[in-house]
């Protein structure tokens, strides 16, 4: 026992998986008092939830070298504008909606989530849905019978008949667009977005 | 010196009585994972499979929902396996564990219903607290959380409090820190937000944490407690080598937590920290395989349990290729802006979780069938060569692997289709999916699934077997012990 050297011995290992763990967590929680504070909705990166207010443009920023949302002049969705309040509540609808319907099951979010069907993170911005113009419409139209209204490029697979009420379909919709408006440091890489009018 | 062998639940101290319990349940689970995974593996393959009446989503969530919950059952049954043997006295809290584990049981099994039948909610408050919770792994719904949290804490009880009564080692204050860890991991992923950010910013503190970090830990007190068991370890060794393996595993896996930060709204200095320290992830699985591999060559791979050393073998390797190494191949965030939220995900994921957790569990069960079977010969010369635990190894670990590999292909061909090609899009998307390559490895995966479905029946077959006709005695290898004081 006595020749065993000291960083063999079980002591110094003992000190030094005590040490490292602590260590390691206090750092982790220092990042995380700063990253909750970045995250929290209308900071830097998270959108305020009135964000559905607006135009939300994707613009590759030359500095960064990455794509990020940028927020654009009025467009109410669903032509009516909502106090910070209303926005929030519509929004957290549409995020509540998509927990309980377990969309995170087929989709991914933010790339979390099961691989089955297309990831939502930009679905708002997707060439998928036409247009600007239509876009919203085609949407709700969509999540109330997808069955019908398959979006499925040549593919059988389909999403199910989750019976959302046109409110529900509503507020996903605008969760998703409030979901465009997150700055996800470039991800998807190369998304290619719907064509915007006014864009550059 | 003794005549009859003493078998069946009278071999067993109330910790392993309470163990056996959950194993059962873990056995059941596993099934279901396997079954619901083929269910769900054939829907990509014939998408109006039981379309609109037990959807891919309904299918993927059993699936994943009973791996976590037969990891759990295995973890615990495991701990309550050894706990008597370690700390020297009986179990606290005995009727309590019990209490706890029909609890558990129970909530599984509703739960369970409640996604098979009901399914989906409104999008109220009611339906996360009493469907499903929607978030991927913890899909429980939130009553069924507040049940996890209280047998958690029942089982930390139990085996703190044990150990206090009786006597310390390192693995006991290793294991005992770490449940900590475990109940309080999951209080972090309790909670409402509308900000998807957010609610996925604490869901990693869940998943991860649990997953790469604090299960890690609870898993190299398993093999610590096995390979003294299995091999006769010395004591000291084992536990030194616990140690490092712990100051390694969180040393990077906590920090590691930020590859999983790259691209959810968090700032960008997680790019750097997440990929420097989840590259460093791979470190103490290679110093497990090290460990294991210098144990069993020491000890000349002389075992009375030849099918729980192999496991644990089995684990060594399968946690080092499929946590670290299928990890390691897109946890950089110049490759992960690519791969992530593929079929590259789902490729380590099943590796990962096989190799590292369920080799673990299956171990165990092998080390309880032994006792339960009398203490026999489980080692070289089974009456039937034990081609039954042997097929079931070859059979479990060729399909995993197989799935892992048929995945990964697919994975590659959707990145470079999907993402690389089609710019991301809804479009690209469906594109990929319908690629003649793709749709090979979806094959093959399912072919893999089918070969994972017979190991599967194959070990049930042998745990309820195996050295039933077995006469002699297992010949333990003896401890080179020094229990600390």
């Amino acid at each position: 026992m006595s020749n065993v050297p000291w960083w063999a011995s079980e002591s110094f290992w003992r000190k030094t998986a005590i040490w490292v763990t602590a260590g390691m967590t206090l750092v982790l929680i220092a990042l995380t008092f700063d990253t909750v504070k970045v995250i929290t909705a209308g900071h830097s990166r998270v959108p305020a939830y009135e964000v559905i207010n607006k135009r939300i443009y994707y613009r590759m920023n030359t500095k960064r070298k990455f794509q990020e949302p940028v927020i654009g002049e009025d467009a109410p969705l669903f032509g009516k504008m909502l106090s910070p309040e209303e926005a929030e509540a519509m929004v957290s609808h549409g995020k509540m909606t998509v927990q309980a319907k377990n969309c995170g099951s087929c989709h991914t979010l933010l790339g979390n989530g099961a691989y089955y069907a297309p990831d939502l993170t930009k679905a708002w911005l997707d060439p998928a849905w036409a247009g600007e113009s239509v876009r919203e419409t085609l949407m709700v139209q969509f999540l109330l019978d997808p069955t019908t209204n398959a979006r499925g490029f040549g593919s059988t697979r389909r999403m199910p008949n989750l019976h959302l009420t046109e409110e529900e379909a509503r507020a996903v919709v605008a969760f998703l667009k409030w979901t465009s408006a997150i700055d996800t440091t470039g991800f998807p890489r190369n998304f290619t977005p719907v064509a915007q009018e006014g864009d550059l | 010196m003794s005549t009859a062998k003493i078998t069946g639940i009278a071999a067993l101290d109330g910790g392993q009585r309470l163990a056996v319990k959950y194993f059962a349940v873990a056995i059941v689970l596993f099934g279901a994972q396997i079954l619901f995974g083929l269910l769900a593996g054939f829907q990509y393959l014939s998408p109006d499979f039981l379309y609109g009446v037990v959807d891919f989503s309904v299918n993927r969530m059993v699936h994943i929902n009973a791996m976590i919950v037969w990891m759990l059952f295995g973890f615990i049954g495991s701990i309550y396996w050894l706990i008597e043997d370690e700390s020297g006295t009986e179990v606290v809290g005995l009727w309590l564990g019990n209490l706890a584990f029909w609890l558990f049981t129970i909530a599984v099994v509703i739960v369970v219903v409640v996604y098979l039948v009901i399914q989906t909610g409104p999008g109220q408050i009611e339906s996360i607290w009493f469907i499903n919770e929607g978030r991927e792994y913890i899909e429980a719904p939130r009553w069924a959380d507040v049940g996890i949290v209280v047998c958690l804490l029942i089982f930390f009880y139990n085996v703190a409090a044990t150990f206090m009564k009786g006597r310390w080692s390192g693995i006991a204050g290793v294991l005992v820190l770490d449940l900590v860890a475990v109940a309080g991991m999951y209080l972090t992923g309790m909670f409402y937000s509308p900000n998807l950010s957010m609610d996925q910013f604490w869901w990693w503190w869940v998943i991860h944490l649990w997953v790469e970090a604090t299960w890690e830990v609870l898993v190299g007190c398993i093999m610590a407690w096995g390979l003294i068991k299995t091999l006769g370890a010395r004591r000291q060794i084992v536990t030194t080598w616990l140690y490092i393996e712990v100051a390694l595993m969180l040393g990077s896996g906590i920090l590691g937590l930020g590859h999983h930060y790259f691209w959810i709204g968090t700032p960008e200095y997680w790019l750097t920290v997440g990929g420097f320290f989840s590259a460093l992830e791979p470190v103490p699985l290679v110093a497990m395989v090290v460990h294991a591999v210098y144990d069993s060559g020491v000890h000349r791979f002389k075992s009375p349990n030849h099918p729980a050393l192999a496991w644990l073998i089995a684990h060594a390797f399968g946690n080092f290729f499929g946590a670290g190494v299928w990890g390691f191949m897109h946890t950089l965030p110049q490759v992960n802006i690519y791969t992530h939220g593929t079929q590259w995900s789902a490729s380590h994921g099943h590796f990962a979780f096989f190799g590292a957790y369920a080799t673990m569990n299956i171990a165990v069960f092998y080390i309880a069938a032994q006792r339960w079977r009398g203490n026999v010969n489980f080692g070289g010369g089974l009456v039937d060569n034990g081609w039954k635990w042997k097929w079931a190894l070859g059979l479990l670990n060729g399909g995993v692997v197989g799935m892992t590999m048929a995945l990964l292909v697919s994975g590659y061909d959707q990145v470079f289709i999907e993402r690389a090609l089609e710019g991301a899009t809804w479009s690209g998307f469906f594109k990929a999916q319908q690629n003649v390559w793709y749709l090979q490895g979806m094959w093959w995966r399912q072919i893999f699934g089918y070969m994972t479905l017979a190991g599967f029946f194959l070990l049930v077959w042998d745990l309820m077997t195996i050295g039933v006709r077995e006469t002699r005695p297992a010949v333990f290898p003896t401890e080179v012990a020094e229990h600390a004081a």
